[in-house]
């Protein structure tokens, strides 16, 4: 790295220079990273892992907007691997998924991504082969935008957020083949049965139970993987990761998630976050108490602590599992409350997606029945925040809509609006559906029920603006990841509408997101959750007809070897 | 086992033989494996008796074709021999979703005459969470009989487990040879409370199981000079790898 290091610095002098003096001169950043096994130490545990230059995570990347970046990837491991680039928009050969854009890199190989950067905001990348990803291969990625940030802050720290597990990906991907609940240990008891009994009465309590009981589903299936322990940065709760800052200053948090697995929901009890861009997108800004972050997305929010004390940064497991744990302090060293996590959610018969075909078979009688089981699922799971506005975005009744743990603000998709649209909004040219289902016993994930090895890619056309709709038919939320390509996500707001790269379905949801068809190639789009994504909800997408899709199928071959 | 062991790289060439059938992509179908042993546990009867038991099952295959091997015995500990000794390797296939056909043989070779059979079976996972195991048998000697295996665990809490189970043994004609009168041979209900004391791989229990022979096979048994019903206190372990 120190090399590196060095060649960035003089570049960067240059750029100086060369602002007034050179405007031709582009920057061009050579980058070294090394693909290692290392050990990971959550201070709960500690466990071999893969990291990038010796460390999990990995190093930030600072790139330029502009920038021509090469990137040399040594593969230190006795397996292939790979890196994807997440969120960056590249040609398809250096997008880095096996099989897909390229071969992988071998045991003792280095192959040199080079790639122009062409957006700016907070990225990441990881390792896109088996399951090295959970195993710690991922890194962070922040650009430097070419233009005035439009927003003003004093610090800038990346928070990735992570969930490390003692068990290796490998190892929890079989686990879960044998036994799909292997890794709930939030099941509800015989102690929980009499408690609602207690609460709901004998009758509506067994109703309930059977309902769940019939569908061969649990109420509590929200993390198929427990017992990982949060990383910020790496760190661990008792860790602490600390960011420092001067009372008044505004601080600019970049939110990554980069768990194999697990929702966040982040708050900084006494302060207020102003969300900025999602995705490396910049957002109108958006003033909120809490928000959760799906597996791959991005926030960059702006804090402004004022008072000379230490705040807790805190992200609750959606299911409430485990938090994350790190510190915003004037000084090194000091801390505050770890706040409470709120009760844990459990899923409601809303989050089965009754609307949908594979509750085909429930007859008028027991549609009342699971009615009723909404409603006490409701009044159990944390519904405080929700008197006025219910969020869009989650299965009306859902068991998973969140709320602020202080009752305030909490951040829902449609507060996402985008500050200067990329594309000229458009009709879409054609919709496609996406119906992401499974079989949670079978810890089978498909898309329209078929798995990636028995599926034909997607095919798209070059300049074609598809809508896709995602109909969630299992009870999982999935953050489904389209490379390549920006997806805008219909928050209803039109021209504004925020382009991601990730979007969260939740269970019994049906989301949109169009896609400007405008890269080549071929490409990876699948669901984020690591285990998910193996199991087969994952496809190959394949763009058609650009202008360099001539030479594009004669020099694939070589490209492939 | 190694017949079984021979069988293997057989069946594993029949998965990629069948692959291609259904396979666009590239990439080839996941092979998982894994083995359980949900039984293996100490049995003191009522009278003196002391019997060794297991039961365990191993798989290897993809979502749609799996080689599963299911074993049994039970090990008289006081007179030294296998009352009973099973093994069983079939190929299991999804028929729905929440259930699996099978069909294979199996070897029965406990003290006395052994048999073989061909076996098809239906396991998979009832309403309300009841795990259910059931074979259809056909013996060398023409002979028919079934099994049904039932199991459901209720958490006291999330690693203190109470199991009871229940299984019943069905001839539809005897065979004197190895003591199986016709009609329902025997009953065996388990009731098991274990904890989970290192993942799910490995969880000690201790329980009670009560077997009854019925009809002709308790007559064979009780010529035998046993007792045709009996209570036994278990201790044991789960395993799952
Ligand atoms: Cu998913």
């Amino acid at each position: 790295m120190t090399k590196t290091l060095m060649r960035a610095l003089s570049l960067g002098l240059m750029t100086n220079m060369g602002a007034t003096l050179l405007p031709v001169l582009v920057y061009a950043g050579t980058y070294d990273l090394t693909v290692d096994k290392v050990l990971i130490d959550t201070g709960e545990f500690t466990k071999e892992g893969i990291g990038y230059n010796g460390k999990s995570p990995g190093p930030v990347l600072r790139f330029k907007e502009g920038e021509e970046v090469t990137i040399n990837v040594a593969n230190n491991l006795d397996e292939t691997t790979s890196i994807h680039w997440h969120g960056l928009i590249l040609p398809y050969q250096m997008d880095g998924v096996p099989k897909i854009s390229f071969p992988g890199i071998k045991p003792g190989e280095t192959f040199t991504y080079k790639f122009p950067i062409v957006q700016s905001g907070t990225h990441w990348f990881h390792s896109h082969s088996e399951f090295q990803e959970p195993d710690g291969a991922y890194g962070s990625i922040v650009i430097e935008p070419k233009k005035k940030e439009p927003f003003r802050f004093d610090r800038d720290y990346v928070v990735q957020f992570t969930d490390k597990h003692p068990h290796s990906g490998k190892r929890i991907m079989r686990n879960l083949k044998m036994a799909a609940d292997y890794y709930n240990r939030k099941q509800q008891t015989l102690s929980d049965f009499f408690s609602d009994v207690k609460k709901n009465g004998f009758g509506e309590t067994v109703t309930g139970r059977m309902d769940w009981g019939g569908m061969r589903m649990m109420a509590s299936d929200i993390e198929d993987v427990q017992g990982f322990t949060p990383l910020i940065n790496g760190m661990g709760p008792d860790q602490n990761w600390t960011g420092i800052f001067t009372p008044k200053e505004r601080v600019r948090l970049r939110f990554i998630n980069s768990s194999a697995m697990t929702y966040f929901d982040v708050r900084i009890p006494g302060l207020k976050m102003t969300v900025v861009a999602g995705d490396g997108n910049y957002v109108q800004p958006v003033t909120v108490d809490e928000l959760r972050i799906g597996v791959a997305e991005t926030y960059d929010v702006i804090v402004r602590p004022k008072e000379d004390k230490a705040y807790t940064i805190f992200g609750a497991s959606m299911g409430r599992t485990a938090y994350a744990r790190g510190t915003l302090a004037p000084r090194e060293g000091m801390v505050a409350a770890i706040p409470e996590m709120t009760e844990r959610p459990l899923l409601t018969m809303a989050d089965m997606g009754m609307d949908h075909g594979n509750m085909v078979g429930m007859d008028h009688s027991s549609m009342k029945k699971m009615d009723h089981s909404n409603m006490k699922g409701m009044d159990h799971s944390n519904m405080k925040g929700m008197g006025s506005e219910e969020d869009a975005f989650y299965a009306v009744g859902s068991g998973l809509a969140p709320a602020a743990a202080n009752g305030g603000k909490f951040l829902s998709y449609s507060d996402l609006k985008a500050q200067k649209p990329i594309y000229e909004h458009r009709k879409a040219t054609r919709e496609i559906e996406l119906r992401l289902t499974g079989n949670m016993e079978r810890y089978i994930w498909s898309i329209n029920g078929v798995k990636y090895e028995d599926a034909e890619p997607l095919k798209l056309q070059y300049g074609e603006r598809v809508r896709f709709k995602f109909v969630n038919e299992t009870m999982m939320t999935h953050p489904m990841h389209l490379h390549g390509m920006w997806s805008i996500l219909d928050v209803g707001a039109g021209k504004w509408n925020p382009a991601k790269h990730t979007i969260s379905v939740a269970p019994g949801t049906t989301v949109y997101s169009e896609t400007e068809v405008d890269a080549e190639g071929q490409w990876a789009f699948h669901c984020h959750l690591s285990y998910h994504a193996d199991a087969g909800m994952f496809r190959k997408v394949v763009v058609e007809g650009g202008p360099k899709s001539a030479s594009l199928n004669s020099s694939e071959e070589g490209v492939l070897q | 086992m190694t017949h079984m062991l021979k069988l293997l790289p057989a069946t594993l060439t029949a998965f990629t033989l069948l692959a291609p059938v259904t396979s666009l992509a590239e990439d080839p179908a996941n092979i998982y494996y894994g083995l359980q042993i949900e039984e293996f546990e100490y049995r003191y009867g009522e009278g003196g008796e002391e019997l060794f038991a297991y039961d365990a099952d191993a798989f290897i295959g993809t979502d749609e074709l799996k080689l599963r091997w299911e074993g049994d015995g039970e090990y008289d500990i006081n007179v030294k021999k296998f009352e009973s000794l099973s093994n069983q390797l079939a190929l299991q296939t999804p028929i729905s979703d929440f259930w699996d056909i099978k069909g294979g043989v199996r070897y029965t070779s406990p003290e006395g005459p052994d048999r073989w059979y061909g076996v098809i079976g239906l396991s998979g996972l009832a309403p309300q969470w009841i795990e259910v195991d059931s074979h259809l048998f056909l013996s060398e000697k023409g002979k028919l009989s079934a099994d049904l295996d039932m199991e459901y665990q209720i958490l006291l809490s999330n690693y203190l487990i109470l199991t009871p189970s229940a299984s019943v043994d069905v001839a539809f004609s005897s065979d004197r040879e190895i003591g199986v009168g016709s009609g329902v041979n025997s009953v065996e209900a388990g009731l098991r409370l274990s904890y989970d004391v290192w993942d799910r791989a490995f969880s000690p229990y201790v329980g009670v199981v009560y077997e009854r022979k019925f009809g002709q096979t308790a007559n064979f048994i009780e010529a035998e000079g046993e007792s045709a019903d009996i209570w036994y206190a278990v201790i044991g372990a789960k395993f799952m790898f």
